[in-house]
């Protein structure tokens, strides 16, 4: 088992966000964010010899990634389970770093999405046993996950208004925010109905955008350009891939996958400063703050009324503005890593929080298929 | 050894064009299977036999899908009776009103054009 704290984030980067250039590929923004993570280390690409990555419009990105970038022989993971992929790498590099299988790892992500559109940069598969009776995916699967959640727990549509809310309060401190309008309760239960209880405002944005994390063992990771931020924990569940097929529409993988990355970091949910979920759907934020300890099943919803996960809230949760605010090219987990760097190396100006010593952050890919948790922590936790 | 002269899928369509819902059971699982597959899930037995279900189940979850153009429709996981769960619709009734906990029962979508019989669901009374 790879031990704890062993390597580290040493760079962190995003590539151009939002709506790049015409004809940028996938793999332009990947090498684009890998240059700009390696300037942050204070490495160059020469150093390189682990690739790491995932995009939904290359087949065999690895592969393109690795032709682009001119690094024959490296060391590669091209693992794709949606949107928490970069997660799962964070941990194959770690095993592969500790392994001595490569020596500097790059994990890297690009979509152009928002430019070609939703449907060319990811083309859905045919289910026979769910196409036919057309759920707008994924937002309609997640929706049958809150309509359980309100069933069970009483979950009203205002909580869920709730998580949209305080991510936008974030977004509004973070520069590199797609969206900075203030919005109320009211503005996301009075925007057009997606699939219900879901609203547009529920539902994350349709962005371009990658970027790029370095990781390097930890002895060398001290001769890096900034404060190395070291690999705690990780854990993963993949419970399913159709959301017909979930066991339980509201108790996630994620209980697991935090369980084995807390057991790893030797830590628990009060131990950490700064929560990342992946929030693609607002109804993910209450199901993940339950799941991963920080409030018992069944209160995610009651957790997040009056603002208690925004910027003036005392718990902070997304603090980039999340999926829903800040940026969401398709396959967002790899920005909740970079977030996470950045609020433990003091960097986040506006949105800083005091004291950052250890950060969760947890992907989720599919509909609620593959969930993935990391857990990074400062310079005093190793 | 010989290919497999069926696959799960056609079996299962076969068995709506008959106006059946079939569903796998596994005898040492003593476990019902959906979606049907060549091997049992877990244990990995390979006595799945098809049982066609009573046509009963209750709703588990359910959303209202608005698309930009046409009207709103219903889409919902349905968990039948024998112990297997599958995504569907309920009929006959306004999206808004089918509601979670509801009592359904089956009815076959007919084949149209290339695209197969599937299941859907309507309003169940008292069963």
């Amino acid at each position: 088992m790879p031990q704890r704290g062993s390597v580290a984030i040493v760079g962190a980067a995003e590539s151009d966000l939002g709506a790049v250039a015409a004809l940028m590929s996938p793999i332009d923004l990947m090498a684009q964010g890998i240059h700009r993570a390696l300037q942050d280390a204070g490495l160059t690409l020469r150093d390189v010899d682990g690739v790491f990555c995932a995009t939904t419009q290359a087949r065999t990105s690895a592969m393109s990634l690795v032709e682009y970038l001119g690094l024959p022989g490296a060391y590669t993971d091209s693992t794709i389970v949606g949107g928490s992929s970069f997660e799962i790498h964070v941990a194959h590099a770690h095993a592969a770093l500790e392994a001595g299988l490569c020596n500097v790892a790059v994990v890297a992500y690009g979509s152009t999405q928002r430019t070609v559109g939703r449907r060319a940069a990811s083309t859905r598969e045919y289910n026979p046993y769910e196409t036919p009776f057309r759920p707008f995916l994924p937002a309609s699967a997640y929706a049958l996950a809150a309509s359980r959640h309100m069933f069970e727990f009483g979950t009203t549509r205002e909580q869920l208004a709730e998580v949209a809310v305080a991510a936008r309060e974030w977004a509004r401190l973070n520069p590199a925010a797609w969206e900075n309008k203030p919005l109320t309760i009211a503005d996301v239960l009075n925007a057009r109905p997606i699939s219900d209880p879901f609203t547009v405002r529920d539902c994350c944005l349709v962005t371009d955008g990658g970027g790029a994390i370095v990781m390097t063992r930890i002895d060398r990771a001290r001769d890096t350009a900034k404060l190395p931020v070291p690999v705690l924990g990780w854990g993963q569940c993949i419970t399913h891939a159709a959301i017909s097929s979930m066991p339980d529409l509201t108790h996630t993988g994620a209980i697991q996958s935090g369980a084995t990355a807390y057991a790893m970091a030797g830590m628990a949910p009060a131990d950490i400063d700064v929560i990342a979920l992946y929030d693609a759907f607002t109804i993910n934020t209450i199901l993940f703050l339950e799941d991963l300890g920080f409030c018992p099943k069944g209160e995610g919803g009651r957790f997040v009324e009056h603002g208690r996960i925004g910027p003036t809230g005392d718990v902070a949760v997304n603090t980039n503005g999340g999926g829903l605010s800040y940026c969401h090219p398709g396959m967002y987990g790899l920005f909740l890593l970079i977030e996470a760097v950045r609020q433990l190396r003091i960097e986040c100006g506006a949105r800083q929080v005091a004291g950052a010593e250890a950060a969760l952050v947890h992907g989720n890919g599919g509909v609620l298929s593959a969930q993935a948790t990391v857990i990074l922590g400062g310079p005093s936790t190793v | 050894m010989p290919n497999a002269a069926t696959s799960p899928l056609t079996a299962y369509i076969e068995h709506l064009e008959q106006g059946e819902l079939a569903y796998q059971f596994s005898p040492s699982a003593n476990a019902a299977v959906f979606y049907p597959r060549v091997i049992a899930p877990r244990t990995g037995a390979d006595d799945l036999e098809w049982r066609v279900s009573q046509g009963l189940g209750t709703v588990y979850a359910t959303t209202v899908v608005h698309p930009q153009q046409g009207t709103p429709y219903n889409v919902a996981l349905i968990d039948m009776d024998e112990g297997f769960r599958l995504m569907s619709r309920v009929e006959d009734i306004a999206p808004t009103a089918v509601k979670i906990g509801m009592r359904v029962k089956f009815r076959v979508h007919p084949k149209e054009g290339d695209e197969p019989p599937y299941p859907v669901f309507t309003r169940s009374e008292g069963v």
